[in-house]
Parts: C-alpha cells; structure tokens; sequence
C-alpha cells in the first residue's frame, strides 16, 4: 500500500448498520497530525464538527496554496462566529423561508411506489427557488461573505445550478459574480448560461483540461489566488479546502432536519434507506445530516458510473482537500465522464470519502441509460421532471432489488427543466 | 548521478555577493527540453527548478498551463522526467516543482527517493503549505530532499517566522496575489514579501511569480536575493526553443550581475 495514503481509525461507536465493516480496517495511525478519533471519527459525533485541521477521518485538510491560508483561516472563523449568532441565523432562516421558499415539501410518490414495490418518499428541494438544493449554500456563503467585507462572488459550476444560484443571491445582496463554467457544460446547459447572465452575472466558459466541472474549479481558484482581498469563492459543493466541506454541508443540514420531521409525521416513523445522488456530495451530505445519528437508517450515496470517485477513485489530493480521487498511477486526476455535467467531477467531498470508510454510508454508481431511462420513469409516473443528477438516486432505487417492501427517502436534489433540451437530444 | 545542495550552493554564491537566478523548465515540454535545461545551465543558472507537469496546476496561469497539457500530451510522466534529468550532470542543483498530489500517489517516502536517485535535491509544491506539509517534510529530510515552502503576500507575520524557519533550500516569496505569468511591471508586493521574510530569515530569498523581465528581476535583487523566471523562459522555449531560452537566462544574468 501507498506509505502516504490515509488509513482508516479503527476506532468506532457501533454507528455502522449491522453487519458493515469499515472497507479499510488497517489500524496503522495517520501520517497527518490532528486526526481525532473521536466518535466515529469525528469529535462532534458522526457528521459533527471535524477536527481543527478541517479533518474528517484522515479526509479533509487544507491543500491549498499559502496566499489561499490565510482566508481559509478568516472563511473557518467568520463561519464558526455566525453560526452561533442567532442574528445570522434569523437572516438566512428568513431568506430560506421568504425567498427561496422553504419548507421543500415531501412527497409520497404513490404510482411510482406501487410500480416498484418500494415505498419512495421524494423531498422536494427541486421546488426551492432556482430549482435545487444548491440556494440553501449559497444563500449562507453571500450573506457570510458580506459579513466579511466581501463584494464580490465567483463561483464554478456544472450543470448550472450553482451557478444559477450564485448569481441570484449576488442580485439579491448587490455583489459583483462571476461564474466559471467548462466550455462543455456551456454547451450542453446553455439555458442556465443564459440564466446567469439574466441574473446580471459574468460566465466565463473555461477552454482547459477536460473543460467541465473539475476545470471550472481550478480557474475559480486561480481567481480567487489574484482577488482574495476583496472576493468571496462560493464554493458549490462539500468539497475543497478546510472549512468549505463542513461549512457547506452546515448550511445543506436543513434538507435532512427537515426531512426527519417531514418523514416522522407522513409515516409516523423513519424511512429504512435514505438516498442521494453524489458529485461532488452537498444535496447528500444535506439529507444524510439528518438522519446519521439514527444507526437503522441506511445511507446511500449514488455516483455515475463515469465519475465514481469512491467506486473508482483511491485517496488523492485536488482542489484543497484530500479524499477519493479518480487519478492514473502517476497521481494525475482522470476526466469524469458522465451524462449529468452537475456529477461530471472526479473528486468527492472529504466527508464521504469518511463516511465510505467507516461503513457509516455507502456508494453505489449507476450508468447513464439507467439514468435516462429513471429520467422518463419518474416524468410518467409522477408528473415530476427530475434534474440529471437527481435521476441517479431514482435509477438506483428502481434497480435496487433488494428495496422492496422498504420505505426510501430519496433527495429529488433538483429538477430537469435545464436538461430537457439535453434529453431531446438523446432521446430523438 | 551527484546531487548538489540547493542551500548551501545558494547561500555560498549569495554570500560571495552574488544575485541569485534560479529559471524554471516544464519537463517533457518537446523533444530537447534537456537542452532547454543545459543551455540554461551555461546561461549561468544558479540552479533550475523543473516542472513536473500536473493535470490540474492551480497555481499556474495561462502558459505554463499550456505547456504542462502540452507536455502531459507528449507522454511526459514523473518517471520519465526524473530518468531524462538523471542522463545530465550539471554541477547545479536541481529542484522539481509539481503539485502534492504527484508526491502523494507516489509516496512520501518513495518520491524522495526517487528524487535523490536522479540528482534531484530539492522539491517545491506550491499546493502544499506549512499547515500540511508536516509529514511530506519529514520524509523529505530523512532522505536528504530540501522542501522549499513558499511565502505569500498574505501570509501574517506571526507565522512567516516558523514558515522560513521550516522551509529549506530557499524562501520562496510568492510576488504577488495571483498565479503564475508575466506581468507589465513589477508588483509592489514582490519586494514588499521579499523584505519581509529577509527581515526573519538568514536562508536565501528568492522571489518568484510575475518577475517578468531582466529589468523586473533587478528591481527584485535590490531587496532579495534572486529570483525565479518560469513563464517568461517557458515562453521563450515554446517560442523559439533551446537557444532561446540561453539567450533570455544570459539577459537576466547580464541584469542581475549588472
């Protein structure tokens, strides 16, 4: 085994479903400094708080450039400071609530239920304004930034909708955006391109490397390296450098607390499975929050097929943090190929990477005629248009045999009016 | 294959009186990058830093991006770079310059080694900083690689201390906010960076990162001890090839001894 790659603590607090074992049960300690081996890896529980040096298990971390430190440092301690201000709080509770519409609902799917002999339960973040989970972390990160100081916004984004939300909260807080996007995903989400620029944001389509999600990434970075002083990056998934991946997962916990109630009191208990499609894992990371102190509870994340970093990937270092990593031999980072640009990305957020090694979640990946085909199931059966990357989740609980008689909580993380010209395409 | 001490070269040349130029090559850019790297040499290098081309440079702007895809392109690999930099003895030390996750994937322990067996004693990785460097430094040391680390603009005073302390080889002060390229003129921020860590540190400092021209490296010099030149030499060899950049290293030699 790689000397420098991360071993799983051996420690545990019995949190893992009956009968799973940690995938990496090798007891040598971290060749990291700080890891805690508190419960379940983490000093505040499972998902609670990661240790000081932003790590999740031996996942996590701050690999960034040393100009990039310091406003890591300021992003981790104004974030720590308004999240325990109940003033920040009432804000984004009253922006969540007033602006991006929240409570989502939860919906029982009965047709598509009877159809697969599995109780599917959807919640509903496609209907918040924007179209998908990603206002909840964006709403959070524009209000934290102008609580820095901060003016500007940039952003990367795949399919879109980050994007699209980022530019909608810069417009609603008067801040200058600029959003990165591969010149792939121009191409194939050119509504929400036009979207953004309605909303008064600048795109740049980025001409590098594979010219999709991982990227856009990289050039928001080199953005951020020039204009640190002044701009906010508001990253758009539970990835990157310390404290984006906790950070972010906070402000996607409200799709989980609110689910556990919705769920407690539509079936008067909890659902058996809870399941998420994962790119790069913030509407998952959101779900599962809620629910992973419940040891009965299954978690399952869904990658595609193409771009399964825990599937495919082995530990690696890319865009600040360490966690899987879908690379060559050599440690460069391969191209994810997959149908949905949202869950184009060759990397995973830390925590999962975590919670795959503990056995506290685990990732299953499904192919993109699975997808297209879950796409048009959920359509006709429910009158719901789910988003590409949403379809995953769907098309594994289709696929997934062993489901049936169980109740399953799907996050419907977004919904696919910008994928309708994609799939006019692939279904002609 | 003899490896020569980045450090105590340094420090000898900068002690004599010297202006330390230190250019920086993307191994595998074209068939006769090695003799990029020799005409460099001769131009009076006082040591080279070698790219280890990455998928994803973060810290690099527009042409060294190019010619890391275009050397990636070519089939360059770790591998074949450091067994290319093993056929040239040059008398000078060598450092690589690549991203952590080339270092991790290979193993700490391993990396090193593999540095040392093809002559090089020095590695930088801009991706890397103190806060998580604990553990690569460790290896490094035992198998004799210095680590240089870099100093940002932003870094606070309160660890750019530990920060020159830590590192070795050189303090690389990072010129200015921004990733690599060349720039118009000189930011203020080089010298300002460049002061300050000689305010903290006795090991040489050397200001990399938009010093652009002989005249700009000069401007640089009255305050630090030498510079790096990457884009501007890359440049040069994507343009007009080995000569070329022993033509560009002569002109800021010229500048720097002038």
């Amino acid at each position: 085994m790689n000397e420098a790659e991360p071993h799983t603590t051996a420690e545990h607090d019995g949190a893992t479903p009956p009968g799973s074992k940690p995938s990496s049960p090798s007891p040598s300690p971290s060749p990291y400094p700080g890891t805690v081996a508190g419960e379940g890896g983490f000093p505040g529980g499972v998902m609670g708080t990661p240790t000081p040096e932003g790590r999740f298990g031996d996942f996590g971390g701050r690999f960034v450039p040393e100009s990039l430190v310091p406003a890591c440092e300021e992003i981790e301690e104004s974030f720590t400071e308004a999240w325990a201000d109940p003033d920040f709080r009432g804000e984004l509770h009253r922006l969540l609530t007033d602006y991006a519409g929240r409570p989502s609902p939860l919906t029982e799917c009965h047709r598509l239920s009877e159809q697969l002999g599995v109780r599917v339960l959807l919640k509903r973040e496609d209907l918040n304004h924007t179209g998908s989970h990603k206002i909840n972390n964006v709403l959070g990160q524009a209000l934290l930034a102008r609580r820095m100081g901060k003016t500007r916004l940039v952003a990367e984004t795949g399919a879109g909708q980050h994007g699209v939300a980022t530019a909608t909260a810069a417009a609603l807080l008067g801040m200058e955006c600029k959003v990165y996007m591969g010149a792939v995903d121009v191409e194939r989400q050119a509504l929400n391109v036009f979207r953004m620029q309605l909303l008064g944001a600048e795109v740049q389509s980025v001409e590098s490397g594979s010219r999709t999600l991982k990227d856009a990434v990289n050039e928001a970075m080199r953005d951020w390296v020039a204009t640190v002083d002044h701009t906010h990056y508001c990253l758009g998934s539970v990835m990157g450098p310390h404290p984006f991946p906790w950070m972010v997962r906070e402000f996607h916990r409200v799709i989980g607390d609110e689910a556990r109630e919705q769920c407690r009191v539509l079936t008067g208990g909890d659902p058996d499975v809870v399941v998420a499609c994962v790119g790069g894992g913030s509407n998952a990371a959101g779900i599962f929050s809620g629910f992973a102190d419940l040891t009965e509870v299954e978690l399952v994340g869904v990658e595609p097929a193409g771009g399964a970093a825990i599937g495919r990937g082995i530990p690696g270092v890319v865009h600040g943090m360490l966690s899987y990593l879908m690379q060559d031999e050599d440690g460069q980072v391969l191209e994810a190929e997959s149908i949905s640009a949202g869950l184009d990305y060759p990397g995973v957020g830390p925590e999962h990477a975590h919670l795959h090694a503990t056995g506290r979640a685990r990732y299953e990946a499904v192919s993109d005629p699975e997808v297209i085909e879950a796409f048009g199931l959920l359509s006709r059966t429910e009158g719901i248009i789910p988003a590409l990357e949403s379809a995953h989740a769907i098309a594994w609980v289709a696929r997934e045999k062993s489901l049936r008689g169980k109740t399953v909580l799907v996050n419907l993380s977004g919904r696919g009016d910008k994928d309708v010209d994609q799939m006019m395409e692939i279904l002609k | 294959m003899t490896v020569v001490a980045l450090e105590a070269t340094l420090r000898e040349r900068r002690d004599r009186g010297a202006k330390l130029l230190v250019p920086y090559i993307t191994g595998g850019l074209g068939t006769d990058w090695t003799d990029a790297v020799r005409a460099a040499t001769d131009a009076g290098a006082d040591a080279l830093e070698i790219g280890i081309p990455f998928s994803d440079p973060v810290m690099d702007g527009p042409v060294i991006q190019e010619a890391s895809d275009r050397a990636l392109k070519a089939g360059a690999t770790p591998h074949r770079i450091l067994a290319e930099l093993a056929e040239l003895d040059l008398g000078i030390p060598l450092a690589v310059m690549t991203y952590y996750n080339i270092a991790f994937r290979a193993g700490h322990e391993r990396f090193a080694a593999d540095l040392i067996r093809a002559g090089v004693g020095a590695a930088i990785l801009p991706d890397l900083p103190l806060c998580e460097s604990g553990p690569w430094r460790g290896a490094a040391s035992d198998a004799g690689v210095e680590s240089v680390l870099l100093a940002a603009p932003t870094t606070p005073d309160g660890r750019l201390g530990e920060l020159c302390e830590a590192s070795r080889g050189f303090v690389y002060a990072v010129g200015l906010l921004g990733v690599t390229g060349e720039r118009s003129s000189l930011a203020a921020s080089a010298t300002e960076i460049a002061a300050r860590c000689k305010a903290v540190t006795d090991r040489p400092v050397l200001v990399g990162v938009g010093v652009s021209s002989p005249g700009q490296a000069a401007e640089v010099v009255e305050v630090a001890d030498g510079v790096i030149v990457g884009t501007a030499v890359v440049r040069r060899l994507m343009e007009s090839g080995p000569r070329g950049v022993g033509e560009l290293v002569a002109e800021f030699r010229r500048a720097l001894d002038a």
